[in-house]
């Protein structure tokens, strides 16, 4: 009888009957091979991995992460809620200490979904790592949380939402962000002023293969969260770096799937993207269950794996080492960088337009963080959407000093209903969310 | 009339039935070293001064595969295995001739790899000569696509007694499941057959011509004809006649838990408007996880003859049992020994009984009088709080639909079915734990082997079509038909129902008995680009365990 060297868990929810729409790369079919694979694997059956059934999360969950525009029942369907509870549930897991580690293989997917929603974006709705982790604070008191997203499209909601956050740190390696979607994720992308460093972007060009993103793994995010130390690990683990996926370009495998998460050791792994579902899915996926469970996946190999299909040529090889070296550099400066930025601003904006392609949304925002000495300081998002609805947000994060506290609240109360239809606070000291129609 | 005969561990029960209910009910005991004496025993006093030509049949549910199983009293198997993408096959290396061999199939049923019948004539020369007899053979997605199976079949013809190919074993994935459970029915293949072409041999003797079934876990019965291919499900049909026994008193529209208490074990399930719950999977037994469809039971260490005893202070009641009870001539204390202490049984010493219970009375700082209560009380708690966990459990498994996570099926029993030896006197105790209806069976001491005479035929049938590939497959079925685009789940499920028709009545079924059901139908647009290819569809319907009907004593054959 099997057993595994590591107790793990899974949620496994295909969500059989949910689609963004029939011929979308988000529908009912995408894990029906995948879980062909996984029962005729018999994986739920090895002594040592245990199945969890998703549970819901609540709206109260989501509002800890998202102003969501105008309600959260608004922008989600049920789909959402199991598939972050499905998240939410293995992280419970493994606080409990039931299992050691634990993979969410879930969908609909949410790296793509950041602080604002007005709707879907790259196929995402909610961030369900986010939603996840800052319940996981809220009931375990986790403080820092270290997220590697080895999805090949940059992260950037997650990124949106951990950008001014010191106590998350989030490493994307993705494909460069000039020949994809949703175009950015540069290695200049470091961080807020409070938080410089803490965001870590690792492009990577078409064509980089097992060796090249093993070496990312390897040489630019382990000696990262060496330094970095962090109490919980999770990663988000998108599948279409794939050479089969049809809407990517690089050369990764199920084997180079697998080592990585042997090499990361992520507490808790959830799906995000990969829409390959015949070629690739059911062996990634199988790969990246084995690997947690320190089991042995070398026979997992695609049927059509070919060295041709694989091959990184010397280009994406130098190109990755001078990344390496930016990267690298980036981080050991990031003290010096993050001293300069607390003492040129009381306060940072930024302006921004943020497209949701999957909606057919344009936003755009304003964004003013309070540069605090003390705490990661009080975020104010003035947000206004095609759909008409103008908003204001107001972020008091977990650790906030008083003083930003009570910005944040001035901020919520004087919001008027000359600029703003609606008004909504988060603030994470009292684990409170408020809104109010102007 | 029909004969029940149901093995037990200490007792096989026998009854006769005919069309105004029971004529004759007797228990012989079960000699686990001789089954075939016992069964033989408990044959002739049944039939005595009965005229052979009344009987129309016995329904058998034996000990004899699972005690094998239990002690790995097995010849030798080969097993011989192909696999491709995935878990390395050597992990799931089971008896001492197992061999992997390439080939390979992916989850839509392409091959990637074809079979080498080189390697398989190597292989079946060295199982040959190391005297094997029985091979299994099971290929990764056979129940996908069986050709590898069959070209593997194909090259050991002639060379082997019995060859078992696993998709005709089960159309499920799992390919461990399906190793572990073709192994399994080859290994108890030559004693099932021995035993039941001895007895039936032995009943011609004596001028008995009635046909022979068998029961299997799930609550349902095949003839002998069917049983000589699938042996395994012959296993653990214990729990299943008790369970069979219970319907017929069971609220028709409601859930009930039953509770079938024996001398060693308590085992229970849960019956969903008089119709067993069924397990997902398979049976588990001695380590081997199977495919054998079963009633989703639960057994637990806790029975009248279970061992009492004090430890660290505190009062436990089983999972061991040290022989009888000392009331009955046993050396230690047991639940029924507390019965006898209470007054409450017809026979035994009681005085003998109140020796065993005094120490724990002792040790708990109570008269014997209320020590025997409390061993009394607490064995009443222990099943109920290990009947609610399997109904959490049961509750808790997982779902892969929106629709069924929301609207999910919770399973709630309303009412207690209490049956087997000390039944009468547990269901007033039960009452005071529970806010469950409990109910005794009636004829509780033998409504087990009156429920294997009334089992009706089960069995289920799955079909996979794919219209892209222009192919519905039911492998365990042997069947695979060219489709069109046209095809849809519609077509599907009339197909599969008209294949479970088929398998059902060449297992026994009577064709006006076949109640079928649709227990699974998903149906998948394949998309590639932009374009629909085709549609992915599964079906999976079954003949549900259920009594056959009055009438029909007569009418089978």
């Amino acid at each position: 009888m099997l057993s595994t060297k590591t107790k793990i868990g899974l949620v496994f929810f295909p969500a059989f009957d949910w689609a963004i729409d029939p011929t979308h790369p988000e529908r009912e079919e995408r894990l029906l091979y995948t879980q062909d694979q996984v029962f005729e694997e018999g994986l739920f059956d090895i002594d040592g991995i245990e199945e969890f059934k998703p549970g819901l999360v609540t709206v109260h969950d989501i509002q800890r992460v998202h102003f969501c525009v105008p309600s959260v029942e608004a922008v989600t369907t049920e789909s959402h809620l199991i598939s972050a509870g499905g998240a939410k549930t293995i992280g419970q897991a493994v606080l409990d200490k039931k299992i050691e580690r634990g993979f969410a293989l879930v969908r609909p997917p949410g790296h793509h979904a950041m602080r604002v929603v007005h709707g879907a974006r790259g196929f995402c709705n909610i961030n369900i790592e986010a939603v996840m982790i800052e319940y996981l604070r809220q009931a375990y008191g986790v403080r820092k949380v270290a997220i590697v997203d080895t999805d090949c499209h940059h992260g950037d909601g997650t990124q949106d939402i951990y950008w001014h956050d010191p106590d998350t740190l989030f490493i994307s390696i993705h494909q460069d962000g000039r020949t994809l979607y949703p175009g950015s994720g540069f290695a200049q992308e470091m961080g807020g002023p409070t938080a410089i460093g803490t965001t870590v972007n690792i492009p990577l060009p078409p064509k980089t293969g097992e060796a090249g993103i093993i070496q990312a793994v390897e040489e630019i995010v382990l000696p990262i969260l060496d330094d970095f130390k962090p109490d919980l690990i999770v990663n988000s683990a998108g599948q279409d770096n794939h050479y089969t996926d049809p809407i990517t370009n690089m050369n990764f495998t199920a084997q180079g799937y697998a080592k990585i998460t042997s090499l990361l050791k992520p507490d808790i792994a959830v799906l995000e993207g990969g829409y390959s579902i015949e070629g690739a899915l059911p062996y990634v996926n199988v790969g990246i269950v084995l690997a947690m469970a320190g089991l042995d996946y070398s026979k997992v190999v695609e049927p059509d794996n070919t060295p041709d299909k694989t091959y990184q040529p010397a280009e994406v090889t130098n190109w990755i080492n001078s990344i390496k070296e930016t990267t690298l550099n980036n981080w050991q400066n990031r003290e010096n960088l993050r001293r300069q930025a607390l003492k040129d601003n009381e306060f940072a904006t930024r302006s921004r337009s943020i497209y949701y392609d999957t909606d057919n949304i344009g936003e755009r925002q304003h964004e003013t963080i309070k540069v605090c000495p003390d705490c990661a300081g009080t975020i104010k998002i003035a947000s206004s959407s095609d759909l008409g609805k103008h908003i204001l947000a107001v972020h008091i994060p977990l650790h906030a000093c008083d003083v930003c506290k009570e910005t944040g609240y001035s901020w919520f109360e004087s919001a008027d209903a000359g600029n703003y239809d609606q008004a909504m606070l988060q603030d994470r000291t009292e684990d409170q969310f408020l809104s109010k129609t102007l | 009339m029909i004969i029940g005969l149901d093995v037990g561990g200490t007792h096989t029960d026998v009854v006769l039935l005919g069309a105004s209910g029971l004529v004759r009910e007797l228990k012989v005991p079960t000699d686990q070293s001789n089954l075939f004496e016992t069964v033989l025993t408990g044959l002739k006093r049944i039939t005595e001064n009965i005229p052979p030509e009344s009987i129309t049949r016995a329904v058998f549910s034996t000990t004899l595969t699972t005690n094998a199983v239990v002690q790995k009293k097995f010849p030798p198997v080969g097993i011989i295995v192909t696999a491709g993408p995935g878990i390395d096959p050597a992990l799931f290396s089971i008896g001492d001739h197992y061999y992997t061999a390439s080939g390979s199939v992916d989850h839509r049923g392409r091959e990637l790899e074809p079979v080498n019948p080189v390697e398989i004539q190597k292989i079946a020369q060295e199982l040959a000569s190391q005297g094997v007899r029985y091979v299994g053979v099971i290929s990764k997605f056979s129940v996908r696509n069986p050709a590898h199976e069959l070209a593997i079949e194909a090259e050991l013809k002639g060379k082997f007694e019995k060859v078992f190919l696993s998709h005709e074993i089960s159309g499920h994935l799992n390919f461990p499941r399906r190793i572990a459970t073709t192994y399994l029915n080859a290994a108890v293949y030559p004693i099932h057959k021995e035993f039941f072409s001895a007895v039936q041999q032995s009943l011609e003797n004596r001028g008995f011509q009635f046909p022979i079934r068998i029961l299997k876990p799930d609550g349902g019965t095949m003839n002998f004809a069917a049983s000589i291919d699938y042996p395994g499900q012959t296993m653990l049909s214990g729990p299943a006649a008790s369970v069979m026994g219970a319907i017929s008193h069971a609220d028709p529209n409601s859930e009930s838990l039953v509770l079938d208490i024996g001398g060693t074990t308590t085992d229970m399930a849960i019956l969903v408007n008089g119709v067993p719950l069924l397990d997902p999977t398979g049976i588990e037994l001695a380590g081997f996880k199977t495919l054998i469809r079963a009633m989703h039971t639960r057994s637990i260490g806790l029975g009248g003859d279970s061992l009492v005893s004090i430890t660290d202070g505190k009062l436990m009641i089983g999972p061991d049992r040290q022989g009888q009870a000392m009331a009955f001539g046993g050396s230690h204390p047991t639940p029924t020994d507390a019965l006898a202490v209470l007054g409450k049984l017809p026979k035994g010493d009681r005085e003998a009984a109140i020796r065993g219970i005094e120490p724990i009375a002792k040790a708990l700082g109570l008269t014997v009088e209320a020590a025997a209560h409390r061993i009394f009380d607490e064995a009443s708690k222990i099943i109920l709080s290990a009947a609610n966990e399997m109904i959490d459990q049961i509750n808790s498994k997982p779902v892969y639909t929106v629709h069924e996570l929301l609207e999910g099926y919770q399973v709630k029993p309303k009412e207690i079915l209490v049956l087997g030896g000390p039944a009468l006197f547990f269901a007033d105790q039960l009452k005071t734990h529970t806010s469950m209806k409990v109910r005794v069976v009636p004829n509780w001491q033998v409504a087990n082997a009156i429920g294997a005479a009334m089992a009706r035929t089960t069995c289920e049938v799955t079909l996979f079509a794919d219209t892209q590939l222009g192919r519905a497959n039911a492998p365990e079925e042997s069947f695979s038909e060219a489709i069109d685009k046209r095809f849809d789940d519609k077509k599907a499920v009339e197909m599969a129902f008209s294949l479970l028709k088929e398998k059902a009545i060449q297992m026994g079924a009577i064709e006006k008995n076949i109640e079928m059901e649709l227990i699974e139908n998903q149906q998948f647009n394949m998309v590639r680009g932009f374009f629909t290819t085709g549609k992915n569809i599964r079906i999976k319907v079954q003949v549900k365990p259920g009594l056959i009907k009055g009438n029909d004593l007569y009418s089978d054959r």
